[in-house]
């Protein structure tokens, strides 16, 4: 059975002008957001787009904008008791450590 | 740390490169159990560096993966009788997917690696693998302009590399994509067991002691058959968002987790009221305000350990699941302590 998270929330940005068709996002992408047809690139499924950020990483032409991060509530609070960005490092003081 | 995979060494170009077996052994999986019971699992590390597996010469395949040993043992079984070299970074024993999250498995360590084993004299093709997931740090295009390495992304999944390899190096939409099938998710569990494990015996250690009190003072019968009562509850509402609410995800019908524990939370509640109801009225309330509220945080952490919720998504949903879980929390005890004095 397919997951699917919330609708319409996600940063993921492409610049179609400025693609040139390489196809690494598609390639690159766990969730199949891209397709790349007649040399363009174009975002399918926006919102399975879990922000991973490899497509923006890995698009030469910096065609592609996301604002990457892990989607994890511990992390969050974590960072929020901190007061640093949300980090996925739990290994620090609880011992445990997420992912 | 453990070295017994290595069965030998290659000399070449006067360097030594230690070869590795392609067999998991009763230690090796042993080894798997522990870490996913999160015992040593934060120290199941290995050496970064270049190994062989097979007979690996100039023409062989080289993959990169990080230096924890649960990924390191999926790729080299993966490799069976596929001579190749493995280059393995140092994610400071974190796997590829949350190292390339992190930076450490990323271009800078990759391009580091690359140069220090002196890559360039060992092979004679530039063509390096990574494991897809490895992605989210390395950028492929500045290690190929630094080192000249063409940055292949393979499978997700070490045990496609066959496949992947017969395809002609190339990963199919099924090999590229993330699935989080149930058998995954219940692995999973244990670790979210133990990591949500201690705060669940200080909730009932406070039961216990609050169980105690009552309109005559302070009595440790009440104590004991109350603190029994909350233990059961409460245990109901950890183990509703630890594991009931992983394995069955996507089969409830609502998208934000922390409603798919609440909602699993109202049914194991009403179940436990109804054969088994409290002293009062408004201790048997209480619990429908305490059991989702414990069900619904525990099930919103699961966030982190799933593979598909954004940054985004999450944030939006603690907005509203935060305060709720607060005022939830408050209400039930509230209603609580009052059921103690009826």
């Amino acid at each position: 059975m397919e997951h699917r998270y919330l609708k319409n929330v996600v940063t993921l940005k492409l610049d179609v002008e400025k693609c040139n068709g390489c196809k690494m996002c598609m390639i690159v992408c766990p969730h199949n957001v891209f397709i790349v047809e007649e040399r363009k690139a174009i975002i399918l499924n926006k919102d399975l787009c879990m922000e991973c950020g490899a497509c923006a990483k890995n698009c030469a032409q910096e065609a592609i904008s996301v604002k990457p991060g892990v989607g994890c509530a511990a992390g969050i609070l974590m960072g929020m008791l901190k007061g640093t960005e949300p980090t996925c490092d739990c290994t620090s003081d609880s011992g445990s450590s997420c992912c | 740390m453990q070295t017994d995979f290595i069965v030998g060494s290659l000399q070449l170009n006067s360097v030594s490169i230690p070869v590795i077996s392609d067999f998991l052994n009763f230690g090796d999986i042993l080894g798997a159990i522990k870490a996913r019971w999160a015992i040593n699992r934060n120290n199941y590390k290995i050496n970064p560096g270049l190994y062989a597996i097979g007979k690996p010469n100039e023409n062989s395949n080289i993959f990169v993966t990080a230096n924890y040993k649960l990924s390191f043992d999926h790729l080299r079984k993966n490799l069976k009788n596929i001579d190749s070299w493995i280059l393995i970074l140092d994610t400071k024993g974190i796997n590829v997917w949350c190292a390339a999250g992190k930076g450490t498995f990323g271009t800078e360590e990759l391009i580091k690696q690359i140069q220090q084993t002196k890559l360039v004299e060992i092979v004679n093709h530039k063509k390096i693998i990574l494991p897809q997931l490895g992605a989210v740090g390395v950028s492929a295009h500045d290690v190929k302009k630094i080192t000249g390495f063409h940055v292949i992304y393979g499978p997700v999944k070490a045990s496609d590399i066959p496949d992947f390899i017969n395809n002609k190096f190339t990963a199919s939409r099924e090999m590229r994509t993330v699935f989080f099938p149930f058998f995954e998710r219940i692995k999973l569990i244990p670790v979210e067991i133990i990591g949500h494990f201690q705060y669940l015996i200080f909730a009932i250690a406070v039961f216990f002691i609050l169980a105690g009190i009552n309109s005559n003072g302070y009595s440790v019968d009440k104590a004991f058959d109350g603190g029994l009562k909350a233990m059961v509850m409460l245990l109901a509402g950890f183990l509703s968002g630890v594991a009931i609410a992983p394995a069955l995800l996507p089969y409830i019908p609502v998208k934000q987790f922390f409603m798919k524990g609440a909602i699993l939370a109202y049914i194991i509640t009403g179940l436990l009221i109804y054969f088994f109801p409290g002293i009062s009225l408004f201790e048997n309330i209480s619990w429908f305000f305490i059991v989702p509220a414990v069900s619904a945080f525990i099930a919103m952490n699961f966030t982190g350990t799933s593979t598909y919720t954004s940054l985004s998504g999450v944030l939006k949903e603690m907005k509203l699941a935060i305060p709720l879980q607060i005022i939830f929390a408050f209400i039930g005890l509230v209603l609580w302590i009052i059921g103690r004095f009826i």
